[in-house]
């Protein structure tokens, strides 16, 4: 199909865009990398009248070295640049891991990591990262800058803590402590599709190899990314294995509720979180090791 | 509700293009119809099927997924200004001998697909192949032959190198 008629505004700065956005209220609509709000527009799921394209602004592209160990990801950063990023691979292995997951390379070329945390689709996989990284949105609005938590950031299906007239600007990820290990995976039943479940996971291990604040972010199995604590708790000052990950599992059936849909049944995305847990806690402590190991 | 025509310039397969165009015109719209360069294929026009796979400043996209207005100041290749410079030959030489297109749908996104791996220098495993084709769907082979070709061209041109 073919996408309804607009009006297209290059902005040229982010203040820029930050007055266009209030100029037209409702209206408006931010484009970035299109990959999901092109889709969007040619099925007519979406009619805005006036797109505002902030996928020039150089001021919001690009990933820093935080002076803190961690890391700031511009908005406009694509994902094939967090995908290849050498500062990203040192520094937040998760991401490169999450990366490879998302779509195909012809889209990860232009998709932003912004873009799809402001998307807020809950079968992405950059939302949960950010959800299990304990990472910082920062936005940008009329009343100047906000620094929201990830937790608080997915509120709902395609729904997040921006308000009318804000603009998602950067990522802070916090440093990994070397005790820290995080790993990733998903299922689903092509490559590139959107996953059935997935799991991103960070978690420390103390002197005894026993973890220790473990985060589990789940994604597809609810209409937001979705921390299991349940689960979590009953993993704390546990060594890992099998006993281990069975208490896990069956705390999961309290934390999550998915939905059925076309695609699969709610106890099967809850029987597939059971397998994902499993599998990731395993790759990431096989070896013994605090190797940032991904499943 | 406007349908005001907004004038893009860009770099169509080397040649400086100037051009009026809506803002919901996607990019393989533009360049079927207003560039007559059909080789760009429009399949499923949300971003699944690769039929439309161009090379953006130097990148595979798919161009139902970029509005033209979007790619105002860019350089854009097809696969038909990638086979006039003789780039995809061998790769194309490589489909013709076994087989990897039938009905020659997919084949342009295909060729840009796995041009912008082969560039990558070295020879892909097949895994890999599969993995960065897996985002251009074929109807018609099985994806068998496809793998093959990518996989000869591949190795030639490591070959080639030596």
């Amino acid at each position: 199909m073919k996408a309804a008629a607009f009006s297209y505004v290059r902005a040229e700065t982010v203040a820029h865009a930050l007055d266009l956005l209030a100029s037209h209220g409702d209206d408006a609509k931010l484009i970035a990398g299109g990959q999901s709000l092109v889709p969007a527009l040619n099925l007519r799921l979406l009619s805005p009248s006036i797109l505002v394209d902030i996928g020039r602004l150089i001021e919001l592209a690009g990933i820093v070295a935080a002076p803190d160990g961690g890391l700031r990801i511009g908005a406009m950063t694509r994902h094939a640049e967090v995908l290849s990023s050498q500062l990203v691979a040192a520094r937040c292995p998760l991401l490169t891991e999450a990366a490879a997951h998302v779509a195909h390379a012809a889209i990860r070329n232009r998709g932003t990591f912004g873009g799809s945390l402001a998307h807020a689709d809950p079968a992405s996989e950059f939302p949960a990262c950010v959800l299990a990284l304990g990472a910082t949105i920062v936005v940008v609005g009329p009343e100047g800058e906000r620094r929201i938590a990830a937790e608080a950031f997915f509120t709902g299906i395609y729904e997040t803590a921006l308000r009318a007239g804000e603009i998602l600007v950067a990522v802070d990820i916090p440093p990994l402590a070397p005790s820290v290990m995080t790993g990733f995976a998903e299922l689903a039943r092509r490559s590139g599709d959107y996953a059935l479940a997935g799991l991103a996971c960070r978690a420390g291990r103390d002197a005894n190899g026993r973890l220790d604040d473990v985060r589990l972010a789940y994604f597809s199995v609810g209409d937001r990314p979705t921390l299991a604590l349940g689960a979590a708790t009953t993993l704390q000052g546990q060594l890992p294995g099998p006993e281990t990950y069975a208490a896990a599992r069956a705390a999961l059936a309290s934390d999550l509720d998915p939905p059925d849909d076309l695609q699969a049944s709610g106890a099967m995305r809850l029987h597939l979180a059971g397998v994902l847990l499993e599998r990731v806690l395993d790759a990431m402590t096989r070896d013994g090791s605090n190797t940032r190991r991904s499943a | 509700m406007s349908a005001d025509l907004t004038v893009i310039r860009l770099i169509v397969n080397g040649e400086q293009v100037e051009a009026a165009v809506a803002p919901r015109q996607h990019l393989a719209d533009f360049l079927r119809d207003g560039l007559g360069l059909t080789g760009t294929h429009v399949g499923c026009e949300h971003g699944v099927c690769g039929a439309c796979t161009v090379r953006l400043d130097g990148t595979i996209v798919r161009s139902c997924l970029v509005l033209a207005v979007q790619a105002d100041g860019s350089s854009v290749d097809t696969v038909e200004g990638l086979s006039d410079s003789g780039v995809l030959a061998d790769l194309q030489a490589a489909f013709e001998a076994r087989n990897a297109l039938q009905c020659g749908f997919c084949t342009p996104g295909m060729l840009l697909a796995a041009q912008e791996l082969l560039a990558q220098g070295g020879v892909p495993d097949r895994a890999t192949i599969r993995e960065h084709l897996s985002g251009n769907y074929c109807r018609c082979t099985g994806y068998h032959a496809i793998v093959d070709a990518v996989a000869a061209t591949a190795q030639a041109r490591a070959e080639g190198a030596r």
